[in-house]
């Protein structure tokens, strides 16, 4: 079968309205009666990732695909590229400016939640080009 | 228990079939189908939002005549906090109390003081530290609904006690008993701001069976408490209240919070703001946050449509009450109480109301074919369908619930 393919903008440096594809994402899973646990899950790392982009890269496109064994999330964005990924995967690393951090964001703990709260995460990433991350779900304790 | 004869019903005359309350329904349980409204019951939490916001008045909460009270011998008042803050300039709370001593009632028991016994089991739940964190307080049972149907991930950290309501409706009965009432003679009546509460406490939400007898409405009281009260106001008055002010700011939003005697809380009222509330929660972002109080009425209890007062002017009122009451009244160990006593007998469980298929594929398919027509629709949200969004009449089509050429704007 085909998977549910939903496609979604993330507006950049939009605070009020961060958030909102995982929300959507969030509602289709429960209407599909995913399991919470699941749904939490994704909902932690998708709305991080969401963040991300508004934060680092002006916003970007999320792509999501649902199967019934799992859900791929694909986060790409147009902004200035990850020079060091494992250095930024590192908990508590941020490179959020400090008005950001004000706001209660930047803590350095977005990409590390993101890898902790799904089964598989790649990132690809070229400076000056911009960064993909695709994260995957599995629906299975 | 039928949910349509304990929440609202539908005055078929006066319902002119506008959208007034389908586009404000928190859940979405409400279409208007042939002219008029109608409520999906196993989405609707009682929250009320509908009786607010119709303009014919067509929308009836449900609740008992005070008249059903003279089925019992011996009657019992218990009323929520929130009715104290109906009236103007009121001075001394035992004005109510025994103005409901004339009304026909044999003893009263004001719900704060079961709240206040709640307030201490929570600060001991707290202390304690095995409740996972954010904690959410259990009190407005139409916020638990909407947890049950919508946030099934955050049930976990739902506050396992009864209701104040329930805590009182209990130990008023036992008090009847000990000073020799015979039980079959005993009603025991919760006065209540909204009818969210009177479906959770007709139903016993949390219990093996409910403690109330009945659920009268604070509104229809008033206008039978008021003549009363002003004969009542220059005689001598029986001394009938025993809660302090910390039990009666329950009535509105942060007052709870309040009893819990730490900073790091967040209380917030109103559907929208609840709503919010919650994302944030499922989204990890409220890790910091140890109490999370959520009313669905704008200001907590007060603001409930049962109540007669503007939510905003009984909540200076229930404020002023400060001066004329001690601080708290009722402690754990004065009623001699097992801890179970004020914890739930009866978990609420996850509610599966808007799950497409019990298949997940199936249920793909499903959301593939409402996401096909939500494409062809205008996206207007218009609500001349009957349904309150595109999204949602998309999704009554896929259900088989309507028809396309419902909708005159594609």
């Amino acid at each position: 079968m085909t998977a549910l393919h939903l496609e979604f903008d993330v507006a950049g440096n939009n605070f009020v309205s961060a958030g909102s594809a995982s929300d959507e994402v969030k509602k289709t899973l429960k209407m599909l009666g995913v399991d919470a646990q699941f749904v939490r899950k994704v909902a932690i790392a998708m709305y991080e990732g969401e963040i991300n982009m508004v934060i680092h890269a002006g916003g970007g496109k999320a792509a999501v695909d649902i199967y019934p064994d799992k859900i791929v999330i694909v986060l790409a964005d147009h902004g200035p590229g990850i020079p060091d990924i494992e250095l930024a995967m590192r908990d508590g690393y941020s490179t959020a400016p400090d008005a950001i951090r004000d706001l209660g964001f930047g803590a350095g703990m977005g990409l590390p939640n993101m890898k902790k709260y799904t089964d598989s995460m790649d990132i690809q990433s070229t400076v000056g080009k911009g960064t993909t991350v695709t994260m995957t779900v599995n629906f299975a304790a | 228990m039928d949910k349509s004869l304990h929440t609202v019903t539908l005055d078929r005359d006066k319902c002119k079939g506008c959208i007034a309350c389908m586009k404000r329904c928190p859940t979405e349980a409400i279409r208007v189908r042939n002219g008029k409204a109608k409520v999906y019951y196993d989405r609707c939490i009682g929250c009320g939002e509908c009786v607010r916001m119709c303009p014919h008045q067509a929308k009836l909460p449900a609740y008992d005549p005070l008249e059903s009270i003279y089925k019992y011998k011996y009657r019992i008042a218990v009323p929520a906090p929130s009715l104290f803050g109906q009236f103007n300039n009121l001075d001394d709370v035992d004005l109510v109390l025994n103005a409901l001593l004339e009304l026909g009632f044999d003893d009263v028991f004001e719900v704060a003081r079961g709240a206040e016994l709640i307030s201490e089991e929570t600060r001991n739940l707290m202390r304690d530290g095995k409740l996972k964190k954010p904690i959410i307080s259990s009190a407005c049972p139409a916020v638990l609904e909407l947890i049950m149907m919508r946030y099934h991930s955050l049930l976990s950290h739902v506050i396992d006690l009864v209701s104040p309501a329930d805590v009182a409706l209990r130990l008023a009965r036992e008090k009847a008993e000990s000073e020799g009432v015979p039980p079959e003679d005993i009603g025991v009546f919760f006065i209540s701001p909204c009818p969210a509460k009177v479906y959770a406490l007709k139903t016993g939400m949390g219990l093996d069976k409910p403690a109330a007898d009945g659920v009268l409405s604070i509104g229809e009281l008033y206008f039978k408490l008021l003549p009363v009260m002003s004969q009542l106001k220059d005689k001598p008055l029986k001394k009938l209240s025993k809660t302090g002010i910390l039990g009666v700011r329950w009535a509105a939003s942060g007052g709870e919070s309040l009893g819990i005697y730490q900073n790091r809380y967040l209380a917030a009222d109103g559907m929208e703001n609840i709503n919010n509330v919650l994302k944030a929660m499922e989204d990890g972002t409220l890790n910091y946050i140890d109490f999370v109080e959520l009313g669905a009425c704008p200001s907590g209890c007060v603001g409930g449509v049962l109540n007669v007062e503007n939510p905003f002017v009984a909540r200076v009122r229930i404020r002023a009450l400060r001066d004329k009451l001690p601080p708290v009244a009722n402690k754990l160990t004065d009623e001699k109480k097992d801890r179970s006593f004020y914890h739930w007998e009866v978990t609420p469980e996850a509610q599966d109301v808007y799950r497409l298929d019990s298949d997940l594929s199936v249920a793909i398919e499903k959301m593939q074919r409402i996401e096909a027509i939500y494409k062809t629709l205008p996206h207007l949200d218009c609500g001349g369908c009957g349904a309150p969004s595109c999204r949602a009449f998309a999704e009554d089509v896929a259900r088989g619930e309507t028809t396309l050429d419902m909708c005159s704007r594609r």
